[in-house]
């Protein structure tokens, strides 16, 4: 009976986050549109409530509860606390944008919080079910929220290739996971990794449900070749959505990196290298080349994502923990740029006027400097210049890389880097040193605003003492693997 | 003698029609849905064989999580398809074209 409390006990944030999750899809159907202020504040409080239940737990080695399914280590302490603050952060900068648009409703909150809910399932998981579980459950509630805006034909779209992509991805995932449980008649990640290693089995038949896998996973993080379906949601989807989709979800697919390829099959590290290598390589040459001849803005973030992507899957291609420290070092410090810009935008667009073409922003430094200036450090950041966290971030997956000595994949990613920084600086020279067409009403809402700042201002302030972020993120990873 | 190799097999190639329906369907997005559901059934085929043989139960309770996952994306699906509809008047897949770039 006590070993039930205790194993309860550490699933209580993923308990709290479900139960809240219901009972705000139960009050959204009482609460007048004049009152949905209180969901809001009800969805922060969730959050903040999990992350504190989350804190309390604390860390003292690897915990396991429910027949070893559920695993709570210092990775899934970092990652969830990440989660719950980027989540938190999104709910601010959607707040103004929904209700102007009148699409504030318990829909949105619910829905963000039954995927979080997933994403914490796939964190803590170390059993196939589980984190099938837990992918369904963030995939579900993603291809409703992309349909959010139920009126609007782009939103629709977005909503059924990301649904058909999405189930084809769990379709080959599961098929993988099915040969995995064939060859070593265990769904337990641990008691796999030992089988294969244990028993020498037919090896060629193991890679082929790898490599399904491995498919699943880089089409969760959006990797070239499994990248086509990002562009178009992050096009169709309401800005708020994009924002949501392109942050917290990576956490559960950097994560379920990690525990399929290096916590249960490290054993088979030869074979799934060279597959991440290939798709590093190509998601930064895609992504890099493909976003300088776009004219929308979302689509070019699309791309910057995905290269953004290939620099993290580079750091996990090393295999060393010194290469996932890396890596996850440069999730985090993705997350926080992505917010950002994401933010900027949306504190940019009018209840009118969306910023929709990248020639929107033309002239911006003398309509709204502020906006403008903070614009620029983001955009600093993501192409890596120094003193912002941006540099240090593809420094350190550079440097995991060239200390394994392989040379080669790092050049390419320095030359891409390179080719990268193109389409952001063209951002800053379009703001500082075009014509402004028209004027830009922003409504600035005072905590958006000041919290923008923070999250734009950080990443200059981490870019100049980046050792905390990195020290953080390194213990999170060295306690687990 | 039916044998563990023949399932295996079977399954592949219903796993196969169903990726090939996806790329291949070039009208209907009710054929889609079709086409998934039967990728996730050779999947479930795939767990019972191997459950089987291995005699290990764990794999048909998978199963059990795989239909019923199924009947929730189902039903997620045709909702789309529903709010498609409502927009395009038509669910031809030649319709869905708007988002480019």
């Amino acid at each position: 009976m006590s070993n039930l409390i205790s194993q309860l006990n550490l699933l209580s944030p993923e308990i709290f986050v479900a139960l809240m999750a219901m009972l705000i899809l139960l009050l959204d159907s009482f609460i007048i549109d004049k009152n949905k202020h209180f969901i809001y504040g009800l969805s922060q409080l969730t959050l903040l409530v999990a992350g504190l239940i989350t804190a309390s737990l604390g860390f003292s080695g690897p915990q396991f509860a429910f027949e070893d399914m559920f695993i709570f280590d210092s990775l899934a302490l970092f990652l969830k606390m990440m989660s719950f603050i980027t989540l938190s952060i999104v709910f601010i900068y959607s707040r103004n944008y929904l209700l102007d648009r009148k699409l504030l409703n318990g829909e949105y909150f619910s829905l963000s919080l039954f995927a979080l809910l997933g994403i914490m399932l796939m964190i803590s998981s170390k059993n196939l079910l589980l984190m099938y579980m837990g992918l369904e459950l963030l995939s579900l509630s993603l291809y409703a929220l992309i349909a959010l805006n139920r009126d609007d034909k782009k939103s629709n779209e977005a909503a059924i290739k990301y649904f058909v992509l999405g189930a084809l991805a769990s379709g080959l995932l599961l098929y993988g996971m099915s040969m995995l449980y064939g060859f070593s008649g265990s769904l337990d990640l641990y008691t796999i990794g030992n089988v294969i290693q244990t028993q020498e089995i037919n090896s060629e038949l193991l890679v082929f449900g790898l490599v399904f896998i491995v498919v699943g996973i880089a089409f969760k993080l959006g990797a070239v070749p499994f990248q086509m379906w990002v562009p178009d949601v992050y096009e169709g989807s309401v800005t708020p959505v994009t924002m949501m989709i392109s942050t917290v979800p990576k956490f559960a697919a950097v994560a379920m990196l990690i525990r399929f390829l290096f916590q249960g099959l490290d054993y088979l590290i030869v074979d799934w290298q060279q597959m991440l290598l290939i798709m590093a390589i190509l998601s930064m040459i895609v992504g890099n080349v493909t976003a300088i001849a776009q004219k929308k803005i979302k689509r070019m973030l699309a791309y910057s994502t995905i290269s953004h992507i290939g620099f993290i899957l580079l750091g996990f291609y090393v295999g060393t923990i010194g290469g996932v420290q890396a890596s996850i070092f440069y999730l985090t410090t993705y997350i926080i740029m992505t917010l950002a810009v994401f933010g900027l935008i949306i504190l940019l667009s009018s209840t009118q006027k969306s910023i929709e073409f990248i020639d929107d922003l033309k002239g911006l430094s003398q309509t709204n400097p502020w906006e403008a200036f903070l614009m620029m450090i983001v955009m600093f950041s993501l192409a890596g210049i120094p003193p912002t966290i941006g540099f240090y971030a593809k420094f350190s997956v550079l440097q995991a890389v060239i200390d394994q000595e392989v040379v080669w994949p790092a050049l390419v990613a320095i030359i891409m880097a390179l080719i990268g920084m193109y389409y952001y600086l063209r951002i800053i020279r379009l703001m500082y040193f075009e014509k402004s067409n028209k004027k830009l009403k922003t409504k600035s809402f005072l905590p958006m605003l000041s919290v923008l700042t923070i999250n734009a201002g950080g990443l200059l302030v981490l870019g100049i003492f980046p050792k905390t972020l990195m020290s953080i993120s390194a213990l999170a990873v060295g306690g687990s693997l | 003698m039916i044998n563990l190799s023949h399932f295996l097999i079977l399954a592949a190639l219903l796993f196969m029609i169903g990726i090939v329906g996806i790329f291949l369907n070039r009208k209907n997005i009710i054929i889609l849905l079709m086409a998934i559901e039967l990728m996730l059934l050779a999947v479930n085929m795939n767990f019972i064989a191997f459950s089987y043989y291995l005699g290990d139960i764990a794999g048909q309770i998978f199963v059990f999580f795989i239909l019923t996952v199924a009947a929730a994306e189902a039903a997620i699906g045709l909702a789309i398809i529903i709010i498609v509809f409502r927009n395009n008047r038509s669910i031809d897949v030649e319709d869905i074209n708007r988002l480019k770039g």
